[in-house]
């Protein structure tokens, strides 16, 4: 063999040995692999983690178990409280730091009762009072999803409660007044909607925490369900959901309810604050069938007040207040919420007739006059309109009056407000 | 038309700008002008800052400068209650949408604030705007913020435009370690090396400066930055 056909056989090698890698890497390529005729459906483990994942949506376990911009899950915000604040924990599955070693029995127990791995009793900032209407089965999808995230090691920090309720003995006392342990029972009297809407409003939910009042003792009682209450902490007014007169949906049709639950905007009314929070972080998420179902249950709520609805206050209104509120109005509002206080929904909310503007308590109103707020970025409706601040603007006599007059013009039943009122809520950060 | 007269108009016409330009007003209900009226009481309508010195003017800073601040205040990275309580539960893609839109805007600049500077303070404020303090590693503002002052893209403001009150309170942020940018934090760096007379005189002397003919940012890394900054990144 002389050198040049060895050389030649060499370059034909080559060529070869090119042509089959080329071949090769053709076949292993993804668009060259035969396709699968039928779509492979998820397995049992899967469809579990998918189903949690959701359910976890519905609890809203991520808006309290993570910190602004931390990882999800990872716990570590503070829960300011009237006894002191908590420190939410870690529920990522991390051995050391998180709930890496809970099984799925544990776990229930923690939902179902408010007793932790190691026996101690929770504090009922976490909503065990409600989880503990969530299914055996539910709680094992919600278990599976939390065992699927990434663990993270973030030691939990311990709660800065004060004396006494750092003593945690004291929840016994709490406990027998406060919790009834017991899944959600159905009634068969009612729609299969109606009993969707209960378990999710009753059990993951968690709307009592903040639409029922709680007491001095942190307690709530059954037979205020629902009926509305500060938030503490948050200088924020849960209205009531019992009471036409608030936030009771007794005479809203059920698009409406769905769409302020699961878009943040309706033709009655908008979120802001709290409620914005609750509908970003969790109910957008929920299937329509699902809102729809919330809303079946909430506007079947009892109604608990009998008085018919008061006409306008214009009345107690000192003239001069009246004079100023409408010059505010329409300078600063009316572009708006229209000259009629019809505004423009769901973009802009209307202010006349609108609940949240006459209900008890004006809080909610004057908080949104001195800092705005935009309605939640949603799915359904992701560049949601915003309202600016007005706090650097209008004095305290001009909030009070301007807050007056939207709460009795128009025929709306609301009483006037006072500028120490507006002074209070001014000195508060908004949130 | 007599001078009295000329003068009642102008003041009146001085008087309703004033008015008009932190008054929500918007022409389609589907718009981005209408969707930003949550801005408008602090940052004027085209983000040309109101009469109130410590909203900054936000109009033309570069999108991705806006976007990041927008982010940082959604998340609390930037602390600011009243701009965190307002961005809390918006997305990211409508955050752009909104940087974006002030980014494009080129409102006049309103008056500079006839404040009385103190001649020795902004010569110290001059020097380190324009040449730095190269003995103790403080660059130029000019080598970053642009020559008009105007920023560059993508990540760095302009400052033209803005108030003392507010320079010196960001810049004093910085040095307390109260507000950051993605690392490396240059901005950090050259904040703890100015002393508290700095950041007045370099505050004051900023403040006074008028904007060039064009004030869109300078593009990026047109000249090699002194420092490496995340925010450039």
């Amino acid at each position: 063999m002389n050198r040049r056909s060895l050389a030649l056989r060499i370059i034909l090698a080559v060529i070869v040995l090119g042509a089959v890698a080329v071949g090769v890497i053709a076949w292993m390529l993804p668009g060259a692999l035969p396709k699968s005729s039928i779509a492979r459906a998820p397995d049992a483990t899967t469809q579990a983690i998918n189903r949690g994942e959701y359910l976890a949506r519905a609890g809203d376990c991520v808006a309290c178990h993570t910190t602004a911009n931390g990882k999800a899950f990872a716990g570590g915000r503070p829960m300011p409280t009237p006894f002191g604040a908590l420190f939410v924990p870690n529920i990522t599955p991390d051995d050391e730091t998180g709930i890496g070693k809970w099984n799925a029995d544990e776990f229930y127990r923690m939902m179902h009762t408010g007793v932790s791995r190691d026996g101690t009793l929770l504090y009922p900032a976490m909503p065990f009072a409600s989880y503990t209407k969530v299914t055996r089965i539910d709680s094992d999808a919600i278990y599976a999803y939390l065992m699927s995230v990434t663990p993270v090691k973030q030691l939990n920090r311990p709660h800065e409660l004060k004396f006494p309720f750092n003593n945690r003995d004291l929840l016994l006392g709490w406990r027998t007044l406060y919790f009834k342990e017991g899944e959600f029972v159905p009634d068969a009297k009612q729609s299969a909607d109606w009993n969707r809407g209960a378990y999710l409003v009753q059990g993951l939910g968690h709307c009592a925490m903040c639409h029922t009042a709680i007491n001095a003792l942190g307690g709530s009682s059954e037979s205020k369900a629902f009926e509305g209450g500060m938030i503490p902490n948050q200088n924020w007014y849960a209205p009531s959901l019992t009471s036409n007169r608030e936030a009771g949906l007794g005479n809203w049709e059920i698009k409406d309810i769905a769409d302020l639950l699961q878009v943040g905007v309706s033709h009655r009314g908008t979120t802001y604050g709290p409620m914005a929070e609750v509908v970003y972080n969790s109910l957008q998420y929920l299937s329509d069938k699902d809102v729809s179902a919330m809303a079946v249950y909430l506007k079947a709520l009892p109604q608990r007040d009998s008085e018919v609805l008061a006409t306008s206050q214009t009345r107690l209104v000192s003239p001069g207040v009246m004079q100023t509120g409408q010059k505010v109005y329409a300078a600063q509002c009316a572009m708006c919420h229209g000259d009629d206080g019809k505004g423009m929904p769901p973009a802009l909310p209307p202010l006349a007739g609108n609940q949240s503007i006459t209900m008890s308590s004006p809080v909610n109103s004057i908080r949104m006059v001195l800092n705005g707020g935009y309605a939640p970025g949603t799915k359904k409706n992701p560049r949601p309109h915003g309202m600016p601040p007005f706090n650097h603007i209008l004095n305290d006599e001009e909030v009070a009056a301007v807050v007056t007059y939207i709460r009795v013009a128009w025929n709306n039943s609301g009483t006037p407000v006072t500028p120490a009122q507006a002074n209070e809520l001014r000195k508060v950060l908004p949130e | 038309m007599n001078i009295a007269l000329l003068t009642a108009l102008w003041l009146l016409a001085g008087a309703s700008w004033a008015q008009s330009d932190a008054v929500p007003a918007f022409k389609e209900i589907d718009s981005i002008e209408a969707r930003v009226q949550g801005c408008a009481t602090c940052h004027g309508q085209s983000g040309q800052g109101t009469n109130n010195g410590y909203y900054p003017r936000i109009a033309g800073k570069p999108a991705g400068y806006l976007y990041n601040q927008l982010v940082a205040f959604r998340d609390g990275t930037r602390r600011y209650p009243p701009m965190n309580y307002l961005v809390a539960y918006l997305p990211d893609s409508y955050l752009r949408e909104i940087a974006a839109h002030f980014a494009k805007q080129r409102p006049p600049f309103s008056a500079k604030e006839t404040s009385v500077p103190n001649p020795t303070a902004t010569a110290r404020g001059q020097v380190l705007a324009t040449a730095g303090d190269p003995k103790n590693g403080i660059p130029a503002c000019i080598s970053c913020h642009g020559a008009g002052l105007t920023g560059m893209e993508p990540g760095i403001p302009g400052l033209v435009g803005l108030r003392p009150a507010y320079i010196v309170a960001q810049l004093t942020r910085w040095r307390v370690g109260d507000r950051h940018a993605a690392e490396p934090d240059c901005m950090k760096r050259i904040a703890t090396r100015l002393s508290d007379a700095d950041v007045t005189a370099v505050a004051a002397w900023l403040s006074q400066q008028t904007a060039p003919k064009d004030s869109s940012p300078e593009s990026s890394n047109v000249i090699r930055m002194p420092l490496a900054c995340g925010s450039q990144r």
